[in-house]
C-alpha cells in the first residue's frame, strides 16, 4: 500500500460490533476482565486503551516499525527514550536540537549520570571525535530545528552501527510521509505529533516508533511504569490528523517554497535556511533520503529591531510557539523554542537576536506572502 | 495561584472553586481548550500561555480547583497517577534516599526499584504506621517520606501528623498519596505534609472514565520545583481529560456521602459471613487504626479487603458476582472486585507480595453507588452456591 493509503486506513475497521468507520474514543480507565487470569487484552488504561492503540498501530505502520507507543507530549517521548539509558551512558545529540530536550538533557539527565556530547551530526567528522568507549547512542535531528542543517541518514547510521549505536532520529520536521528513517536503518523515531501529525494546533503529544520489538518492549515498559501516556480524546484527534497528513505536507511545501524564494529576494533578509533551495547545503542530501522538504523556513533579517516589527505586524501569520499547523506561525526562537540553551551556544550556532522562524500553513501562498510584505514595509516606513 | 475561600464548607466548595479562568459568554464551566499554541502579543514577553504543554487554562482551572480543595499553594495536573508519582520523585536526585510505606500500590513499588534505581535514587520500605520505625529508618541521605495513608491494599494506617512533624524537625519532606480518602475525607497539607498526590482516575473522576494524577504541593519552592519537571518532562493531562476531572468534582462528595455508607453496612455484612476470614476496613470498630483514623480523617473510605479461606473460594467469587466488575482500578461509581496478587499487586515480586501479605486468597472491593440490598444479595448468592457446592471443608 502507497503511504497516502496507509495514512486514511489510520484507525480504520477496527470496531466490527457496530461497523464504525473510525475508531471510538474509549474514555475508559478499566476494562472488566472476563474471569480470573483472563483479558480481553485490555485491563487498565494507563497499560493499553483501544483508542491509543489504534494510533500506536497506525504510526508504527507509517514508520514502518514494529512497536509504536503514544505520549503526553513530545518531550514525554523523548524522556522515554532517554530512559533506556542509565548511569554511566554518553550520548552523541545534534548541536542545534530543540531547546526542551537540551534542558531536559542538560539539566536533569546529567544529575543522573548521563553525559552528552552536541556536535553537529551534518560533519560525521564531528561525530567521530565525540565518540567515547561509553558512547550509547547517537541522537539526530534531521533537517535541525532551528537551524535545518541535514544529516545524511545512510551515512551516519552506517557509523553508529560501526561503533554499536542505537541511532534515535527526530523526525518531527519531515513527518513519515517525507522521510522514514527505519527504512534507512535507524532504530527509533520520536515525534513531537502536536506538529505535523496532528496538524491542526489542537494537541500535545508525542510518539515514539521502535524498529524492534525488544527496544519496542523496553519503551513499553517505562510507558506503563511512568505512565506518562496520552488520553483517549487526544489519541483520536492524532488518528483524525494522520488522515490529511499528505494533503497537507504538499500545501505546506508547496507555499515553503514559494515564500523562500520571496524571502531570498527581499532586502532585509540576510539569510534563508530552506532545506527546498537548491542553493541549500543539504539540498541534495534531502533529495536522496526524503519525498519532500517540509514546510519549516528558518531566515536571518539584517537587524535586529526588524524582529519586532515583523512579529507585531503579522496578521494572517500568528505569533506564537509551535509550528506544523494548518495556520502559519512565526517564532522568535532566541527567546521562545530556544531560550533555555545558554547564549553563547545560541550565537555560535546561529540562533541570534536575527533569526525568525516560519511554519508555514496551508493558507494561500499569496496572502502570506502579502501579510510578509506588509510587515516588511511598515519597518522601512 | 489561588485564593483560598474559606467561608464556605467543602460540599459548596467542589462546586463554586475559584478556578482562575475567567468565563467567556457568562458559560458556568470552564471551555475546553484543545489547543497546543497561543498568540504572542509581543516578543520580550510571554503571554499568560505560551504552549499547552507549559499551561492550557482548562488544565489550570483543574489545577487552581485541586489546590484549594486541598489547602495547598499550587496544584498540577499529569497523564497518570504513576505520571504524578513520577514527576514528584523526579524533584530528588543521585544519591538521594527516600523511605516509602511498605504496603504500597504495586506500580509505585515498580518505579522505584526498576526505574527510578537506576538514577541512584535509593528506597527504603518501612513500617509508616510505626512512627518509631520510620524514626530508626531516617539517614542522613532521606529527604523523603512517602506514605499511603490507608494503605492499598490493606488499609492500615499512618498517623500523618505525627510521621510529618518527625519529619519536619529532620529537614525529611513528608509525601501522601491520598487517592484512597480524597481531600473530602482528609486534607494532608492541613496535617503538615508538603506533597499530596492523587490518582485522580479513582474517586476524583470517580466515573472509571479518565487516567489522570494530581498533585498539591504546600509552598512556592515545591510549587516551582513540581512546575519545572511538568513542563521539562511533559507528562501533562490532556484538556479533555481535565474537563472530566472538573466535572466529576462535581458530585465527590455525595458520591462518597453514599459510597462509605454502603462501604460500611457491606463490610460489617461480609465480617458476619463464615467464607470470609478477615475484613480490613478502617471504618470497622475491630479495624486496629479505627480510632487513629476516627482523629485524622472525616470518613473511612469505601475501599474493603478481605481474606477468604484460600484462592479456590477467591477465585468462585471473582467469577460468580455479577453486580462488581472484575478489573484494577477502584473510585468508581461502579463496584469494582480485584484479585489484589495477579491485578493490582501483580508488579511485586511473588516473594515480596506473599511477605507483605497479598496472598492469592485476598479480595479488594471497590464500593460503589450501587444500593447495598443488591450488592449483598449478588455476594450472598455465590456465597451460597459455594456452600451448596461443598467446597468448603
Amino acid at each position: 500500500m502507497k503511504i497516502e493509503t496507509l495514512l486514511v486506513r489510520s484507525g480504520v475497521g477496527r470496531d466490527p460490533s457496530t461497523g464504525s468507520i473510525t475508531t471510538p474514543i474509549y474514555q475508559a480507565s478499566t476494562f472488566a476482565h472476563p474471569a480470573l487470569g483472563q483479558s480481553t487484552g485490555f485491563d487498565y488504561a494507563r497499560t493499553a486503551n483501544p483508542t491509543r492503540t489504534a494510533l500506536e498501530e497506525a504510526i508504527a505502520a507509517l514508520e514502518k516499525g514494529e512497536v509504536g507507543a503514544a505520549f503526553a507530549s513530545g518531550m514525554a517521548g523523548v524522556m522515554a527514550v532517554l530512559a533506556l539509558f542509565k548511569n554511566g551512558d554518553h550520548l552523541i545529540v545534534s548541536e542545534d536540537l530543540y531547546g526542551g530536550t537540551y534542558r531536559v538533557l542538560n539539566e536533569i539527565f546529567s544529575e543522573q549520570g548521563i553525559t552528552v556530547s552536541y556536535v553537529n551530526t551534518a560533519h560525521l567528522e564531528q561525530v567521530k571525535d565525540a565518540l567515547r568507549p561509553n558512547t550509547k547512542a547517537l541522537f539526530i535531528e534531521t533537517p535541525t530545528n532551528p537551524m535545518m542543517h541535514v544529516t545524511d541518514l545512510p551515512e551516519a547510521i552506517a557509523l553508529a552501527k560501526q561503533h554499536d549505536l542505537l541511532t534515535i532520529i527526530d523526525n518531527t520536521f519531515m513527518s513519515p510521509y517525507y522521510q522514514r528513517p527505519l527504512e534507512l536503518g535507524a532504530d527509533i523515531v520520536i515525534h513531537s505529533a502536536s506538529k505535523y501529525i496532528g496538524g491542526h494546533n489542537d494537541v500535545v503529544a508525542g510518539l515514539v516508533v521502535a524498529r524492534c520489538s525488544s527496544l519496542g518492549e523496553k519503551i513499553r515498559f517505562y510507558q506503563n511504569a511512568a505512565g506518562a501516556i496520552l488520553g483517549p480524546q487526544d489519541s483520536w484527534l492524532l488518528l483524525r490528523g494522520v488522515k490529511t497528513l499528505a494533503l497537507r505536507m504538499e500545501k505546506h511545501n508547496e507555499n515553503a517554497l514559494k515564500i523562500a524564494n520571496w524571502l531570498t529576494a527581499h532586502d532585509l533578509v540576510e539569510k534563508v535556511y530552506y532545506p527546498g533551495l537548491e542553493t541549500h547545503p543539504g539540498y541534495e542530501i534531502m533529495k536522496k533520503q526524503a519525498t519532500g522538504f517540509g514546510g519549516m523556513i528558518s531566515f536571518a533579517v539584517s537587524h535586529p529591531d526588524i524582529v519586532s516589527t515583523l512579529l507585531e505586524n503579522v496578521k494572517v501569520i500568528t505569533f506564537a510557539e509551535s509550528l506544523g499547523g494548518v495556520e502559519s506561525l512565526m517564532t522568535f526562537p532566541a527567546r521562545q523554542t530556544h531560550a533555555d540553551i545558554p547564549e553563547e551556544i545560541r550565537n555560535r550556532v546561529g540562533v541570534t537576536n536575527c533569526l525568525l522562524r516560519l511554519s508555514v500553513g496551508i493558507e494561500h501562498a499569496d496572502d502570506l506572502i502579502k501579510d510578509l510584505k506588509e510587515a516588511f514595509d511598515a519597518y522601512q516606513q | 495561584m489561588h485564593t483560598n475561600n474559606n467561608k464556605h464548607r467543602f460540599g459548596t466548595n467542589l462546586i463554586h472553586a475559584n478556578t482562575g479562568i475567567d468565563g467567556h459568554f457568562g458559560a458556568v464551566n470552564v471551555p475546553i481548550y484543545q489547543v497546543s499554541t497561543f498568540n504572542q502579543e509581543d516578543e520580550t514577553n510571554n503571554g499568560r500561555y505560551d504552549y499547552s504543554r507549559s499551561g492550557n487554562p482548562t488544565r489550570e482551572a483543574l489545577e487552581n480547583t485541586i489546590a484549594q480543595l486541598e489547602n495547598g499553594y499550587a496544584g498540577f495536573a499529569f497523564s497518570s497517577g504513576m505520571a504524578a508519582i513520577s514527576s514528584v520523585l523526579s524533584i530528588f536526585e543521585s544519591g538521594d534516599e527516600i523511605l516509602v510505606s511498605h504496603d504500597t500500590y504495586g506500580g509505585t513499588y515498580r518505579v522505584l526499584t526498576r526505574l527510578f534505581s537506576k538514577f541512584g535514587i535509593k528506597t527504603t520500605f518501612v513500617d509508616t504506621t510505626k512512627v518509631e520505625k520510620v524514626e530508626e529508618a531516617i539517614t542522613k541521605d532521606t529527604k523523603a517520606i512517602y506514605i499511603e495513608s490507608p494503605s492499598n491494599p490493606f488499609l492500615q494506617v499512618t498517623d500523618i501528623k505525627a510521621v510529618a512533624s518527625l519529619a519536619k524537625e529532620r529537614n525529611v519532606l513528608t509525601i501522601v498519596d491520598n487517592t484512597f480518602l480524597t481531600p473530602y475525607l482528609q486534607q494532608p497539607i492541613d496535617l503538615g505534609v508538603n506533597i499530596v498526590i492523587h490518582s485522580a482516575t479513582k474517586y476524583i473522576s470517580g466515573h472509571s472514565d479518565v487516567i489522570g494524577g494530581l498533585v498539591v504541593v504546600s509552598d512556592e519552592k515545591l510549587a516551582e520545583e513540581v512546575k519545572f519537571v511538568q513542563n521539562a518532562f511533559g507528562a501533562i493531562l490532556g484538556p479533555q481529560d481535565c474537563f472530566l476531572l472538573l466535572r466529576g468534582i462535581k458530585t465527590l462528595k455525595v458520591r462518597l456521602d453514599q459510597q462509605l455508607k454502603t462501604a460500611l453496612q457491606f463490610a460489617k455484612w461480609l465480617e458476619e459471613q463464615s467464607l470470609v476470614s478477615r475484613v480490613y476496613y478502617p471504618g470497622l470498630k475491630s479495624h486496629p487504626d479505627h480510632k487513629l483514623i476516627s482523629e485524622q480523617a472525616n470518613g473511612y473510605g469505601a475501599m474493603i479487603s478481605f481474606q477468604v479461606q484460600d484462592e479456590k473460594v477467591a477465585r468462585h467469587i471473582l467469577q460468580g458476582v455479577k453486580l462488581a466488575s472484575i478489573g484494577v482500578s477502584l473510585g468508581a461509581v461502579e463496584s469494582i472486585l480485584t484479585h489484589p496478587a495477579t491485578m493490582s499487586h501483580a508488579s511485586i515480586p511473588k516473594e515480596v507480595r506473599e511477605e507483605k501479605g497479598i496472598t492469592d486468597s485476598l479480595l479488594r472491593l471497590s464500593v460503589g453507588l450501587e444500593e447495598f440490598e443488591d450488592l449483598k444479595q449478588d455476594f450472598n448468592a455465590v456465597f451460597q452456591s459455594l456452600e451448596e457446592k461443598a467446597l468448603i471443608k
